[in-house]
C-alpha cells in the first residue's frame, strides 16, 4: 500500500481579489496528495493555474491573489491556518522551493555560498564555518566544479545552469522533505536539463523527499515523474500515473495536449493543434471549462461541470464523455 | 548553378568585450559554412550562445560579418543591403509581444510596407492585406485591431503575414514557436510548413527544440561555439549523428514515450566561453570521446557521408546507432 500522504492539498481554490465584485478565480477545488518519495508533476499552459498552486503551498503567492478555500496540510498540520512565524520555520528545512528563473530568485548582490549558508544558519542552528562547510558541501553535490572558489562568486559570474544548481543547492541545503519546483529546467539548454533533472532525481531519493513538479513540457514530466495532474482553466482535469495516461488520455484536453506535441520517437506523426482558446477565468461560464474546444462536447457538457471522478485504479478524469474517447481510441 | 538561395562562406563575427586589462574579443561566429537551399525548410539548432541568432542577423542584413562572404542567390552581398536584397529576405523572431509595433493598427502594419516596397498599386493594398491575413489564417477583421487584442499565437500569425507582405523568396524565423504553448505551437509549424508547400519559400528555421526541427525541416544544422559542427539530411542526422555534440543533443531530449536512451551519451559541465575558446576541437573539453589529438587539431567541417558533413576528427568511430525506437520509416 502507498505510504502516509506527507503533503495533501484538499478542496484548494484561489483567487485574484477586484475590488467591488467577486474575485477571479484562478484555480478551483483541487485535490491531491504526495507521499515520501514521491514524484509528482503538475503540466499545463500558460494560465492553467499549475504555478499559483505550487505557490499557494509554498506560502509565496503574488499580492492580491489569495486562496479562497481548501487546506493544504503537511504532515497533518493544515498551513493555510498555522500562524505566520510557524509556517515560515517550516520553509526551508521541511518545505523547499526551486523556482525557474534563478536569476530573480538569488541575492544578486551576495556571494551564492553564503546565500546557501542562511538557511542551514537559521533553520539548523550551525555556526558560521559549519554552515560554509555545508553550502560547499551542497554545491559539490549539485555537480558544481570547483566549489570552494565558486561559492565565492556572485551570481551574475556563474551560468545559467550553474546559477540553478546553486538555487537547487539553496532549496536542499536543510534536507527537506517536500520539494516544490516551478519550471526548473525550462530556461536551460537541453545538455544542461538533461544533467539538472538527473541530479534532482538523484537528490530527492538520497533525501527520500517528496516532489512537486510544475511544468509545461510533457517529454519532461514523463522523465521525471511517476503521477501527473493536468491542469487546465484553473481545474485539475486529469490525474493518474504519468505512463497510463500518456498511453491512454482519459479526458480530451489532456489527449488534445499529447496530439498537438512533437514527440521525438514517433517523428512522421501529424500533429493535431487543438481549435480555439482557453477561456477567459473572470468570466466564467457554467459546465465544462474545455467545452468550446472539444470535439466530444455534448449540451450536458455545457450545462453541468464534470467531477474529477475514479475512471480506473490510481486515475480520476473529469469528463462525461470518456465512452466515446475510449470508443475513438479503439476504432 | 548551385540551388543555393543564401549562403555564407567563412564568415566570422567578432564583438569587442569588456575594457582595459579585461577587454577581449568574443567570436560570435568564428568561420561558418553553410548554404540553404531553395524550397527547403533547414533548421539551425544549437545552444544558448552557439552563435545561431548571430547567423540570422548576418543572413538577414540586420548585423555585418566581421569577415567572409554571404551570397544571395551565388552573387555576393556587400554592405548596406537595399531594394531587391532587403525586400527578398525577411524575419520573424522569437517574441510576438515585443516585435509588433503596440500602437498601429494591423492594416496600418501591413499597409505601409506595402506601399513602401510598392508591392501592389495603392488602390489594391486593403485587398492585398486581407490576402496576406487569409494567407497566415487571420479574417479581415483584424486589419482594425491592435496587436494586444490578440492571442501569443494570433499575434505570431501576424508577424508572420508581416514578413511576408514584401512576397520574400527567404524567411529567417529566430526561435518562431518557442514562446508559444504547445497546443499552440503545432498550428504554427503547420503554418510554416505550408509557406513552404504552397508558396515555395524558403525557411531557415533557428530552433533549440530538436523535436520541434525533427518535424519540420529537411535538413538541419548543429552549432557549438560559432561553428557549423554537423549538418545533415534530417533522418540521417538522428539516425546517424556523426559529431559526439549532435550525439549528445539527441541523447538530451526528454522523451515522451520511450524511456530515456538505455546508453547516453553524456557530456559534463556547458559550453565555455566564446571569449576563451579551447584550443584544438572547441567541444573537447566536453568529449567523451576526447584524445590528446583532439585538443591541438581544430578539425574542419568535412564530408562523412551523402550530404552529410561533420566537424570531427573521429567521426569515422561514431557509427550508426539504434533509438531505443526505431526510425528507419523515412521517405
Amino acid at each position: 500500500m502507498a505510504p502516509e500522504p506527507l503533503l495533501r492539498v484538499r478542496e484548494l481554490s484561489i483567487g485574484l481579489r477586484r475590488p467591488g465584485s467577486d474575485p477571479v478565480v484562478l484555480v478551483e477545488h483541487a485535490n491531491f496528495e504526495i507521499a515520501p518519495g514521491e514524484r509528482f508533476g503538475i503540466v499545463g499552459e500558460s494560465g492553467s493555474g499549475k504555478s499559483m498552486t505550487l505557490r499557494a503551498v509554498a506560502g509565496l503567492l503574488p499580492k492580491g491573489v489569495t486562496v479562497l478555500s481548501g487546506t493544504v496540510e503537511y504532515a497533518g498540520r493544515d498551513l493555510l491556518t498555522m500562524p505566520a512565524s510557524k509556517r515560515r520555520a517550516l520553509m526551508g528545512p521541511d518545505i523547499a522551493m526551486i523556482f525557474q528563473e534563478p536569476m530573480t530568485a538569488l541575492d544578486p548582490v551576495m556571494r551564492v555560498g553564503e546565500q546557501i549558508a542562511e538557511g542551514p544558519r537559521r533553520h539548523l542552528g550551525l555556526s558560521r564555518a559549519d554552515a560554509h562547510a555545508l553550502a560547499i558541501d551542497m554545491m559539490r553535490r549539485t555537480g558544481i566544479p570547483d566549489a570552494e572558489r565558486r561559492a565565492r562568486a556572485f551570481p551574475h559570474e556563474l551560468s545559467g545552469g550553474l546559477r540553478q544548481r546553486v538555487m537547487i543547492a539553496m532549496a536542499l541545503s536543510c534536507s527537506p522533505k517536500v520539494i516544490l519546483a516551478d519550471e526548473p529546467t525550462t530556461a536551460l539548454d537541453v545538455t544542461v536539463q538533461h544533467q539538472v533533472l538527473k541530479l534532482l532525481e538523484r537528490l530527492c531519493d538520497e533525501l527520500d523527499a517528496a516532489l512537486v513538479f510544475v511544468t509545461h513540457d510533457l517529454a519532461v514530466v514523463n522523465q521525471t515523474c511517476r503521477d501527473l495532474a493536468v491542469m487546465y482553466a484553473g481545474k485539475i482535469v486529469e490525474r493518474g500515473p504519468v505512463k497510463e495516461v500518456f498511453a491512454a488520455p482519459r479526458h480530451p484536453y489532456t489527449k488534445g495536449l499529447l496530439d498537438s506535441a512533437p514527440d521525438f520517437d514517433r517523428p512522421k506523426r501529424q500533429l493535431i493543434p487543438i481549435p480555439g482558446f482557453p477561456p477567459n477565468l473572470a468570466a466564467r461560464e457554467p459546465g465544462c471549462p474545455f467545452r468550446p474546444r472539444c470535439p466530444f462536447a455534448t449540451p450536458h457538457c455545457a450545462a453541468v461541470e464534470p467531477p474529477l471522478e475514479p475512471v480506473a485504479p490510481g486515475r480520476r478524469s473529469a469528463c462525461f464523455e470518456i465512452d466515446r474517447l475510449i470508443a475513438e481510441e479503439v476504432a | 548553378m548551385s540551388d543555393a538561395v543564401l549562403a555564407v562562406s567563412d564568415v566570422h563575427k567578432h564583438y569587442e568585450v569588456g575594457s582595459g586589462r579585461n577587454k577581449g574579443i568574443l567570436k560570435a561566429l568564428d568561420g561558418v559554412d553553410l548554404e540553404l537551399r531553395r524550397g527547403e525548410i533547414l533548421a539551425l539548432v544549437g545552444e544558448s550562445g552557439s552563435g545561431k541568432s548571430t547567423l540570422a542577423k548576418i543572413l538577414v542584413g540586420n548585423a555585418q560579418a566581421t569577415s567572409g562572404t554571404v551570397s544571395v542567390d551565388s552573387a555576393p552581398v556587400g554592405t548596406g543591403r537595399r531594394g531587391a536584397a532587403t525586400r527578398r529576405i525577411q524575419m520573424v523572431f522569437q517574441d510576438p509581444y515585443s516585435s509588433l509595433n503596440p500602437r498601429i493598427t494591423v492594416g496600418s502594419m501591413l499597409g505601409e510596407l506595402l506601399r513602401f516596397h510598392r508591392i501592389v498599386p495603392r488602390n489594391q493594398v486593403r485587398a492585398e492585406s486581407i490576402r496576406l491575413l487569409n494567407t497566415v489564417g487571420l479574417e479581415e477583421d483584424a486589419l482594425t485591431a491592435y496587436p494586444s487584442q490578440f492571442s501569443g499565437g494570433q499575434r505570431q500569425r501576424l508577424a508572420i503575414a508581416r514578413a511576408l507582405a514584401p512576397r520574400p523568396d527567404v524567411l529567417i524565423a529566430d526561435e518562431p514557436v518557442s514562446a508559444l504553448d504547445v497546443s499552440v505551437q503545432a498550428t504554427i509549424l503547420d503554418l510554416f510548413a505550408r509557406l513552404q508547400r504552397d508558396l515555395g519559400l524558403s525557411i531557415l528555421f533557428v530552433a533549440h527544440n530538436l523535436a520541434v526541427v525533427q518535424h519540420l525541416s529537411q535538413r538541419i544544422a548543429v552549432m557549438y561555439l560559432g561553428r557549423i559542427v554537423e549538418v545533415a539530411d534530417t533522418a540521417e542526422l538522428f539516425a546517424n549523428p556523426r559529431h559526439p555534440y549532435t550525439r549528445a543533443l539527441i541523447d538530451s531530449i526528454p522523451r515522451m514515450s520511450a524511456e530515456s536512451v538505455n546508453d547516453p551519451f553524456e557530456v559534463e559541465g556547458e559550453p565555455p566561453s566564446p571569449i576563451n575558446l579551447p584550443s584544438g576541437c572547441r567541444f573537447s573539453p566536453r568529449c567523451p570521446l576526447a584524445t590528446h589529438e583532439c585538443t591541438v587539431v581544430d578539425p574542419a567541417l568535412i564530408t562523412v557521408g551523402d550530404r552529410h558533413g561533420a566537424a570531427c576528427i573521429k567521426a569515422e568511430t561514431l557509427g550508426p546507432y539504434a533509438l531505443s525506437v526505431p526510425m528507419k520509416e523515412e521517405q
